[in-house]
């Protein structure tokens, strides 16, 4: 039976079922409420066959190989292969589409009559089924043309609200950004074809001893800049904080949770797999973005007060940590310690899956904020857990898993990654050491700055009083959006007590890796269903520290309330006013609360702080009308990378243009010199 | 005696405690020439105030009501997961869930503080998580040094094997007790971090992120604040200075090496005294420049640890 489920016509089925939703949308696309719901449901049941053809493959555990020659040409097929590397990626995009698109059931109700439901639904299905083919796809050509499948419907999504001028600029620069990393990656693969003659994957494998290292070296920079474009790492971020505020909520939570982690797939097949074996260097160059991703995403996170720009932040700095993962099990594999190889890729798995449920979730409760508040900065809103105590809950738990709490989820891939990354420190010496000191100091501030920038964001937005009219208007979000929240942040706590489970389901998937097929694990999964990292290392066992809490909690609560005092009278007030009457005007605001960590990190940040006083005499300045402060961080990519850049650019056109004479005799002159230096090189 | 030792494991901790707080209040006393409270004073104010009323704000939400007992809860948790007698080891005390858990008590502490509105608790908050941020390096660092010289991040098994035992890696001990001594200041708001005596709005962190509490709510903020510090002095003495740590258990054992541990809690008290009566308060801006000190310290001691 659960061979018969991992099989090809299986995934063509999921497949299907999105193209269906797609077209089925198109075709309604006169009446919004049909195609709301034929696009969604079309992409439930397409994310849920998904999840249990996954399933069922890991099951199984067989690799799945495929081809189809459509076309009389030998460096093209549609080749697909679906080992469980694929497999776990094909579980992590149905997983988070499908609560996705449960919440987005009710979401979408408010385009109703202002934009194309029909179109949002087409793009929508796409954008999945091209995330699918992409993790799936065997061959150089065929992956090119999902990748820009991908790119270009997530695009059109994130311009979905084409009537703000600031929303078609984000989409713009995503487009030119993600066009850049194709370009490097094409390159790359066209590289790689001059020496091994194949664009697909297997045989690209195959040959790979053909291709010499100086090539090798230059490829792997050119796929670092492709797919790091891709995933946001910095300086090539610059699209993400953009981009993912622009799109729909939902779409936001996909692009978010899933499609930038097809950058960290396609890193982990090709350095890991087809480009083996691979120099040292590749591994530290990986580490050193990581860290510089994590905590630079994070600090520029905290001085953010646009809810979804700071959550696209935290995408950045969560990317580092997978890196960090990746680069540890890159570095330990070329160093020959395979066992410490694959606890790193394991972290990497782990937190990518972890990153996909708890920063979709965010996304989506941010998306139900939004909804109600009509505007996304922050300093607008307070006091909404009164208002939307469900949609507080689920952002408290999205929170505390993003900060790495114990015992959800985030933790226990931060505490993996953190254990790769103590080995290094263990086992190796000069250079290779101090990136690994580094690497760790860097994920310890990492933590600690996540946990702030996320106090900052829940109290903020759902605690105190509100800080205008709107708050008093906010409603709960409906149903589907809540069944689409709930099943998320649920999803989290169980990753997170299952964590010793899940980690040996990845331990198996790191396996079916070629290069670590016979390696002894460095982790083990034991005692309590806990997680062991070498014999005696270090041991967490989630379910232990869940009942400790737990039961310590209820006993506090059994002896403080039942016990002591039971008659204790509890009386409501004022919050203490120094006897003035408070207005929201005297909270803390977003950016006041984030002050103090942006002063301490100013060389980094450069923020610029911009007053206007105005007073009511001119002449007499003592009489304040009115007093305006501006915090912007200066944009140091722009200023000192992409605008030298575009420059730079725009310069070489401009020269290149004075042979561009308009007259015809220096054309055919052009004509002829070419025709001369041809004859010469044939000859 | 499993049952008992689990029993002790528990309620070390929050039992003795408050008793740090009544020495270094007397000790703090004494230095000015006052003779001060009695040093059982803190279980008095505890037991009394769990006995009182509460006002709330109306502003606050739930999130202000469950937050002491989580906060309280959280310690007591890790006060269970940290070495104190060497031999009984038990499945928690890995270094970074002890780190991350009182990051759980520091979350739901700081949004308490802002969920009535009110100023300080906001400036409470504010500054707390930066203080915290930026401790997190030194603290796990501090501990990771240890673990790399044990060969172990187990708590327990830090604490039982023997620390001294590479002559070698005295150096880097001391440099990362010193890191260590940093962090246990920021992180349990003493001087030069905070002023814990005073609820004068400008210098305040801890003190203004419980403003709004009374009653047992207050109680068990209070407790839990002093639960963290004889944590980390607990940290400090049995994973740095490991002579008092409980080796076997026979009577006279026990005798003489709580005996040891004690004397070592009262210097840490009358050391903690000794600095918050000689020096002043450091204004906000220059504490990074000490928490950066404490990561550097610990970056060094893990290089010299390492042969």
């Amino acid at each position: 039976m659960l061979e018969l489920i991992a099989s090809p016509i299986n995934f063509f089925l999921v497949l299907s079922l999105f193209m269906l939703g797609a077209i089925g949308s198109l075709w309604y696309r006169k009446n919004d409420s049909i195609a709301n719901y034929w696009s969604n449901f079309f992409a439930i049941a397409g994310s849920v066959w998904g999840i249990i053809f996954a399933i069922a493959l890991f099951v199984v555990g067989r690799d799945l190989s495929f081809s189809f020659h459509l076309f009389p040409v030998s460096f093209f097929s549609l080749a697909f292969n679906i080992d469980l590397l694929a497999g776990f990626f094909i579980f992590t995009i149905s997983l988070i589409t499908l609560f996705c698109s449960l919440y987005g059931l009710g979401y979408v109700k408010h385009f109703y009559k202002k934009y194309n439901i029909g179109s949002l639904g087409f793009f929508y299905n796409l954008f999945i089924a091209s995330l699918l083919l992409v993790v799936t796809a065997a061959d150089g050509i065929f992956f090119i043309i999902a990748w820009e499948i991908m790119s270009i419907s997530s695009f059109l999504l994130v311009i979905y609200e084409h009537r703000n001028t600031k929303t078609i600029q984000a989409g713009f620069l995503y487009l030119v950004m993600t066009f850049v990393g194709t370009t490097f990656i094409t390159l790359a693969f066209l590289l790689l074809y001059k020496y091994t003659g194949s664009f697909n994957f297997g045989l690209l494998k195959s040959h790979i001893a053909s291709v010499p290292l100086f090539i090798k070296n230059i490829v792997f920079i050119l796929f670092v800049i492709g797919f790091g474009a891709k995933s946001g790492i910095i300086p090539l971020h610059i699209w993400l904080p953009e981009a993912h505020p622009a799109a729909p909520s939902h779409v936001s939570g996909v692009m978010s949770g899933v499609m930038i982690k097809t950058g960290v797939y396609m890193m982990l097949r090709l350095f890991l797999d087809i480009l083996q074996p691979i120099p040292l260097w590749w591994g530290i160059v990986i580490l050193l973005i990581g860290l510089i991703s994590s905590l630079l995403g994070v600090l520029y996170a905290i001085a953010e007060h646009d809810i979804k720009r700071l959550l696209a932040y935290h995408s950045i700095e969560n990317i580092g940590i997978i890196l960090l993962g990746l680069g540890s099990a890159l570095t330990f594999y070329a160093l020959g310690m395979p066992a410490l190889g694959l606890l790193g890729l394991i972290a990497a798995l782990f937190h990518t899956l972890n990153h996909a449920v708890f920063k979709s979730l965010l996304f989506l409760s941010a998306g139900s904020v939004i909804n109600q508040m009509h505007t996304r900065n922050m300093e607008e809103y307070g006091g909404l857990i009164r208002y939307m105590p469900q949609t507080a809950l689920f952002f408290l738990v999205g929170s505390k898993a993003i900060s790495a709490l114990p015992p959800l989820n985030g933790f226990f891939s931060e505490w993996l990654t953190f254990q790769g990354l103590f080995q290094g420190i263990a086992q190796l010496h000069g250079f290779t050491q101090w990136v690994f000191i580094l690497a760790a100091g860097s994920l310890a501030f990492t933590g600690g700055l996540a946990l702030a920038c996320f106090v900052k964001a829940f109290g903020t937005i759902f605690l105190a009083r509100p800080r205008s009219q709107e708050v008093f208007h906010a409603k709960e979000s409906d149903l589907p959006m809540h069944v689409g929240m709930g099943m998320l942040a649920l999803t989290s706590i169980l990753l997170g007590v299952f964590s010793g489970s899940v980690t040996r389901v990845l331990e198996k998937v790191g396996r079916d890796i070629g290069i670590f097929h016979d390696t002894l694990s460095f982790v083990s999964t034991s005692s309590y269903r806990g997680i062991h990292a070498g014999t005696d290392f270090s041991f967490v066992s989630a379910p232990l520290i869940f009942m400790l809490l737990t039961g310590i909690i209820l006993v506090v609560i059994f002896v403080v309330y039942f016990l002591i005092n039971k008659n204790q009278k509890i009386r409501q007030s004022e919050t203490w006013n120094c006897g003035t009457s408070l207005n929201q005007r005297m909270e803390i605001t977003a950016t006041g609360f984030a002050r103090s960590i942006i002063v301490i990190f100013r060389r980094v940040l450069k923020p610029s702080i911009q007053q206007r006083i105005e007073y009511h005499d001119a002449d007499s300045r003592y009489l304040l009308k009115s007093e305006s402060i501006t915090m912007v961080m200066s944009d140091v990519y722009n200023k000192y990378f992409y605008q030298p850049l575009s420059a730079t650019v725009v310069w070489a056109s401009s020269q290149l243009k004075k042979t561009q004479g308009g007259n015809i005799n220096v054309y055919i002159s052009y004509i002829f010199i070419a025709l001369i230096v041809a004859l010469f090189l044939v000859l | 005696m499993t049952i008992l030792l689990w029993t002790i494991q528990l309620l070390f901790v929050p039992t003795v405690s408050p008793l740090c707080f009544g020495v270094i209040k007397k000790i703090k006393a004494h230095m000015q020439n006052r003779i001060g409270a009695s040093i059982f004073q803190p279980y008095q104010d505890i037991w009394k105030l769990l006995h009182k009323d509460e006002v709330i704000s109306k502003d606050a939400s739930w999130i202000f009501r469950y937050a002491p007992v989580i906060v309280f809860s959280v310690t007591v948790a890790v006060g269970a997961s940290i070495p104190i007698l060497s031999f009984f080891h038990n499945p928690f005390g890995d270094v970074l869930v002890i780190v991350y858990m009182l990051s759980l008590g520091t979350f739901f502490l700081a949004l308490a503080g802002m969920d009535t509105g009110n100023v300080f608790g906001d400036l409470g908050s504010s500054r707390e998580m930066t203080i915290a941020a930026l401790a997190e390096g030194g603290f796990i660092f501090s501990l990771l040094t240890v673990g790399i010289i044990s060969n172990s991040t187990n708590l327990f098994a830090i604490a039982s094997g023997d620390i001294f035992a590479h002559s070698q890696s005295i150096v880097s001990l001391l440099l990362a007790f010193g890191g260590f001594f940093i962090v246990l200041l920021a992180e349990t708001s003493r001087f030069p971090f905070d002023n814990p005596a005073t609820h004068l709005e400008l210098t305040m962190i801890h003190e203004a992120m419980i403003l709004e509490y009374s009653g047992k709510k207050l109680a068990l903020m209070e407790w839990a604040a002093s639960n963290k510090l004889l944590i980390f002095i607990t940290l400090a003495i049995n994973l740095f200075l490991p002579f008092g740590i409980v080796q076997s258990a026979s009577l006279l054992a026990l005798g003489v090496h709580s005996a040891i541990f004690f004397a070592q809690v009262f210097v840490f008290c009358l050391v903690i005294a000794v600095l918050e009566s000689t020096m002043a308060k450091f204004r906000f801006f220059r504490l990074p420049d000490l928490l950066v000190v404490s990561f550097i310290l610990n970056v060094i001691a893990i290089i010299l640890s390492i042969h």
